[in-house]
């Protein structure tokens, strides 16, 4: 009740999942049943969508589709299992378990996210039980990996600052443990009722909890039958619900992504966030954080309605501030985000369709105390530095380039091999980057050498003889295994970069860095919005081409040319390319000189994105 | 009595032909050509012989009579009753396949046309007392594995060794026996129910006669010599030579359809489908073949005999080993047919197996007394491992120089048999079709890979387009119960789920309310679960009410079909209170041996009975027909 106005949320009818995010008992649904049905290796619809909660979701071989339907076999169904890595921090014997799982019940390798997380391909359903039982023996989980949920939170690895980083790290594990689901519906179901996570306050579900969800249903039911606006006003309870305090037996409107950066680094791509947190370090010291809210990158091809998204800066905290504000932000997603159409409930569009200014006083509202005004920071980029670094307390870190984030074994290249190894003998930790990339951090003096050795033994390169672009481009996994998938998109982007080289070779643009994002379809797991050249999946072979957005991920791009092909591409870009190359200013980058050449217009909001 | 063209297949001209050599002939001379037009008839091809006169053997019996006129009126003319003899005879059969039972049927039929009263009866439905108050005794018997009674022949196998069975004096009998010599235990079952007849006091008034794959030219020359025997029986030991009939609607077969064993129809494939998914170590053939215009029908548990090509590879390199002739003319020519050796090799003999009729008669071409030494009986321990996984060209390898001319292959070899593969779809569902699921069977062996004949032809030489001789072979022992609202049980992993898939058609395409239940097996799921959508389907639709499936390497403990039934032993043997029918189809030596047991552990437990009382559930089960089994 901001200002003294009204402000009514969007109402419409609930959707499919609302309704069955309200049926299913608090994330339980049919799991159990579907889980012992041997006759198929799939799920349906219905259960897909519960078990994102769970940390996984229903996937198949899409090469093998058409083959399959013919020799009268279903679907090659498999499960990808994504795991819950905050700040993307994980020990040796974490990667160790990563590794023998992925062997084991996987697909034979791991891929590190664009959102620092661990994911395994390939899962049988007969094999997902034991595989998330053994992710959560190794103290890591999949809970709410995927789902309407607060997903895995980002942070930036930083090394080199190993004091502020530890601070850093340690408040993206307790924002992920405070805003975790509190249903016992994954432990019931994958664990036998165990409690393996101590930082998880679950209880069995008692009888009063049972009860209560289902009085908390029928009232839903009923709003729902009233339609319109109070329908979904009415779903969350007023922090009354005994299972799930904050989110209520409907969970939020769709996913919610929070990210932490620490500047000059903006690695995690703070504005792609719903709710983004800027370390402010003054004097060594983590004195707070500056907050965006409202940033996102998924869109609908054709839709106008649909945009990416730049969060925008509302002010400062300080750490002990920020579990309370999140909790806070994502109640206020809950009761005001679009339940009724699911491509427009990201928290982007509450916040434009209310304002800004509503939400800030909303917030304020419901925190009973107000942000400071933020303070000042800088952003130099997003991608990563590779090679070595030292930290200040003397232990040294090692940041390797990885193809898409794919950890596995190629001729002559023995990556998974060789990380294993290391894991072995390791006293440190991995940090998977916000490019999918790979920090072997807090290595200590005495081992430098062993790991060094292993590295060179197993042919593994911070990745310096390939090209700018090629360390900095991103790229989502698409096909075949993503249902989403228009077009290819990790399979194919070195490909085009192949095709790429030679021309900023001939520019004498090798060692520029260019972020170059590919996406097999415009939900944007690899932030395309935030690339300076940005390809978009529209149909097989045929991309959406976008440019100038900046270089640390504070500008949106902009659609340059619509569904072309390869060629295409490289004819478009190669007189670009020549352009920038002898008419940049110095230290221009890409992305700002498109712009100020008049290729492209630049995008501050995504309300401009489609204009 | 004269061949006219409107009583027989012939033309005006061939009728006279016949007409005027017929009458000059001897009964040697009547013999010897019903042995060379039996194997004119070969096999293949379009032959009027075995159709049109598929009483040729008995004419030989006969030696003079030949009634070549189908139908009831030309076979009421031609008896002629003797008075004072007591014309009745039983015909047993003990069938796997089906063969048995078809051969019964036809000595039945001669039998009765010879005014004969008979008794035509599977041995599991027979009820034994009564061989005292029979005159005659006919058996027919296939040997199944390793030497063991087909399922339908053991209640009678056993009943014979028991100490009910005395005093058979009177009874005058005689066996055929069915087998197969690349096996150890040739034609066991039929040698112990001849000489355990004998024992009994019974009478043999016609030797047995021991068929090998190629059962037909044999078998007729036992109904000749079975019809000699029992006419001079009734006439109280006097030969009777002149009055016997032939029976042309003898093979029910023969009269509804021109195709049959003897004469295959070329059916066009329309659809060849591996049904193992990438990565699968196994392949396994889905075909859909065109029975349009051929009239042949089938039922559900019916099998698809196809005489298979052998590999040409392996022909080449038979011919090149003994520097033959390719084209070297071996067999008798005739129109649309080939003759040359290569042809023979491909499509009329069997080249992939050896046996000792086949060793013994390259032996005396063989410069090597090593095949003699083998040959030897105290060495058969020796020969038994030397033709394990050996074939013919292994034999040319091992014991040359030969002598042996390309003409002889023709007396050396075995004929190539027909592959038989139980039908995989309905007939009501698919009209003119027939569906076959054929696993391509592939193994090393002596340092040569080798492989199935029919399999490998069908997986790797085989496309839409082609034709294969086929002809039905009915299943009696395999059928649908008659009633659709008895409950089902079906146990079939691998191609085993081949009938079923027939069975489920069947009752989905007659909406039968019956209850049905499929067990299914194989290695992994993802790749080697056949026909896994058209199970969903069926599940969706009702046809199927349940599955269980135990898919073996998929698990560190390998978990198989009979470990799925005793998970549901309780729901299993209420089925099998309230009336189901249990069948299993698939693989004889450990599939069906656990899923039996498995049975009887079922019935043991939930039954609260002994092992004892649990064996004679589960045999009143198979003597009602509510247990049956395709076993292979």
């Amino acid at each position: 009740m901001a200002n003294g106005q009204k402000v009514v949320p969007i109402g419409g009818p609930p959707s499919d999942v609302e309704h069955l995010k309200q049926e299913s008992n608090y994330l339980r649904g049919s799991l159990v049943e579907t889980l012992q049905n041997r006759v198929t290796g799939g799920m349906s619809e219905l259960d897909n969508r519960l078990m994102k909660f769970h940390g996984s979701y229903m996937q198949d071989d899409r090469d093998l589709r058409n083959e399959r339907q013919k020799q009268k076999l279903e679907p090659a169904y498999q499960f990808m299992l994504r795991v819950v890595t905050p700040g993307g921090v994980a020990t040796p014997e974490q990667w160790l378990e990563i590794d023998k799982l992925a062997q084991k019940f996987g697909n034979g390798t791991i891929k590190l996210t664009t959102r620092q997380a661990f994911q395994l391909h390939g899962v049988l359903k007969w094999n997902l039980k034991q595989t998330i039982r053994q992710v959560n023996e190794a103290m890591l989980t999949t809970l709410a990996a995927c789902g309407d949920v607060n997903r895995n939170v980002m942070c930036n690895p930083n090394p080199e600052q190993s004091d502020v980083h530890e601070e850093v790290h340690k408040w993206a594990k307790e924002l992920t443990t405070h805003l975790a689901p509190k249903t016992p519906a994954y432990h019931e179901i994958w664990l036998d009722g165990e409690k393996l996570d101590k930082n998880l306050k679950i209880k069995p579900k008692g009888e009063a909890g049972a009860k209560a969800a289902k009085v908390s249903a029928a009232a839903h039911d009923k709003a729902g039958k009233h339609g319109a606006a109070t329908a979904v006003a009415e779903a969350p309870v007023n922090g009354a619900d005994p299972v799930e305090p904050m989110y209520g037996p409907v969970y939020l409107p769709r996913k919610f992504k929070i990210g932490i950066a620490v500047p000059p680094s903006n690695d995690i791509d703070v504005y792609s966030q719903d709710l983004g947190y800027i370390a402010i370090v003054e004097k060594g010291k983590l004195v707070g954080f500056n907050v965006t809210v409202g940033g996102g990158m998924g869109m609908t091809h054709g839709d106008t309605s649909t945009y990416p998204q730049l969060g925008r800066l509302i002010g400062f905290c300080k750490p002990d501030q920020i579990l309370e504000l999140a909790e806070k932000t994502i109640t206020i997603q809950r009761d005001y985000g679009n339940r009724s159409v699911r491509k427009n409930a990201r928290f982007k569009y509450t916040i434009d369709r209310h304002g800004l200014e509503w939400f800030v006083s909303e917030l304020h509202e419901r925190l009973g105390w107000e942000l400071a005004p933020a303070r000042p920071f800088t952003f130099e980029r997003s991608g990563d530095t590779y090679g070595w670094s030292k930290n200040k307390n003397g232990k040294w870190n090692f940041t390797m380039y990885i193809n898409s984030g794919r950890v596995v074994d190629t001729e002559g290249n023995m990556l998974m091999t060789g990380l294993r190894e290391i894991a072995k003998i390791h006293t440190g930790d991995f940090r998977l980057s916000a490019n999918q990339n790979l920090v072997l951090g807090n290595i200590s003096a005495q081992k430098k050498k062993q790991v060094a050795a292993l590295l060179e033994q197993y042919g593994i390169s911070e990745g310096s003889h390939h090209s700018a672009i090629r360390r900095s481009a991103l790229s989502c996994v698409a096909l075949p295994t993503c249902g989403l998938a228009m077009a290819e998109a990790e399979r194919y982007l070195p490909t085009l970069l192949g095709k790429l080289e030679p021309v900023l070779e001939e520019a004498g643009l090798r060692d520029e860095e260019i972020n170059i994002r590919m996406t097999g379809c415009p939900n944007g797991c690899a932030r395309p919005a935030l690339g300076e050249i940005a390809f978009i999946g529209k149909s097989p072979g045929k991309y959406n081409m976008y440019m100038g957005a900046g270089f640390s991920g504070d500008r949106l791009s902009k659609l340059y040319r619509e569904n072309i092909g390869e060629t295409e591409i490289i004819d478009t870009l190669k007189p670009i390319l020549h352009h920038y190359a002898s008419e940049r200013e110095q230290n221009e980058h890409f992305g700002d000189f498109v712009i100020r050449a008049g290729y492209v217009k630049a995008v501050a909001s995504g309300l401009d994105f489609h204009s | 009595m004269q061949l006219k063209v409107t009583n027989s297949p012939f033309s005006e001209e061939q009728a006279a032909l016949l007409n005027t050599l017929l009458p000059t002939l001897t009964g040697t001379q009547v013999q010897w050509l019903n042995g060379f037009l039996a194997f004119y008839g070969g096999g293949t091809g379009v032959t009027p012989i075995e159709n049109g006169l598929t009483a040729a053997p008995d004419i030989a019996a006969a030696s003079s009579v030949l009634a070549a006129a189908p139908g009831a009126a030309a076979i009421a003319e031609a008896v002629q009753v003797q008075a004072g003899a007591p014309r009745e005879a039983t015909v047993l059969f003990g069938s796997q396949t089906g063969n048995s039972q078809r051969l019964a049927g036809r000595l039945a039929d001669k039998l009765k046309a010879l005014g004969f009263e008979v008794t035509l009866s599977a041995m599991n439905v027979y009820k034994p007392a009564n061989l005292k108050k029979t005159a005659h005794l006919f058996i027919v018997a296939s040997t199944h594995g390793e030497g063991d009674p087909p399922d339908n022949a053991l209640p009678f196998y056993e009943f014979l060794y028991s100490k009910r069975a005395s005093g058979l004096e009177g009874l005058k009998y005689s066996v055929l026996a069915l087998g197969d010599t690349s096996y150890e235990f040739f034609c066991k079952t039929g040698r112990d129910f001849d000489e355990r007849l004998a024992e009994l006091g019974a009478e043999r008034i016609a030797d047995r006669v021991e068929c090998d794959l190629d059962f037909e030219e044999p078998a007729s020359l036992w109904f000749g010599k079975v019809l000699d025997a029992v006419q001079a029986s009734v006439a109280g030991g006097a030969a009777v030579a002149s009055q016997a009939v032939s029976a042309p609607a003898a093979d029910s077969q023969g009269t509804e359809n021109l195709y049959s064993r003897t004469n295959p129809f070329r059916a066009e494939v329309l659809t060849t489908i591996n049904l193992n998914g990438r990565g699968s170590d196994r392949e396994t053939r889905h075909l859909e073949l065109s029975l349009e215009g051929s009239g042949l029908s089938y039922q559900p548990g019916d099998c698809v005999g196809i005489y298979p090509e052998n590999d040409p590879a392996l022909v080449d390199a038979i011919i090149a080993q003994m520097n033959w002739k390719p084209n070297e003319i071996v067999l008798p020519e005739r129109q649309g047919e080939d003759a040359t050796l290569r042809g023979a090799l491909l499509r009329h003999f069997e080249i992939t197996v050896l046996t000792r009729p086949l060793l013994e008669k390259a032996q005396s071409y063989s410069a090597d007394g090593r095949l003699a030494e083998l040959l030897k009986p105290e060495n058969k321990d020796e020969l038994r491992s030397y033709v394990n996984g050996r074939d013919l060209l292994d034999l040319l390898q091992d014991f040359g120089p030969w002598t042996l001319p390309a003409g002889a292959v023709t007396t050396v070899l075995r004929k190539l048999p027909p592959r038989l593969y139980s039908i995989a779809s309905s007939n009501k569902a698919n009209p003119d079709e027939v569906h076959l699921t054929i696993r391509k069977v592939e193994y090393e062996s002596h340092g040569r890979k080798r492989g199935g004949v029919c399999s490998v032809q069908v997986s790797e030489r085989l496309e839409a387009g082609d034709t294969l001789p086929l002809f039905i072979q009915e299943n009696p022992n395999f059928k649908l119960p008659a009633d659709p609202s008895t409950p089902v049980i079906m146990i079939g992993p691998g191609t085993g789920v081949a009938p079923f898939r027939a069975f489920l058609e069947e009752r989905e395409e007659l909406g039968s309310e019956g209850k049905t239940w499929l067990f299914y097996g194989d290695r992994h799921f993802v790749t080697d679960f056949l026909y896994q959508t058209d199970w969903q389907r069926m599940l969706n639709s009702g046809a199927l009410s349940k599955l269980e499936v135990a898919f073996s390497r998929d698990s560190e403990e390998k978990v198989y079909v009979q470990h799925r039934m005793l998970e549901h032993a309780a729901e299993l043997y209420g089925w099998l209170q309230e009336g189901a029918h249990i069948y299993v189809c698939g693989d004889e030596k450990h599939m069906a041996h656990d899923v039996h047991k498995a049975l009887l552990t079922i019935v043991e437990q939930q039954g609260g009975l002994d092992s004892e009382a649990a064996a004679a559930y589960v045999a009143e089960l198979q003597a009602t027909q509510r247990y049956q089994r395709d076993v292979y």
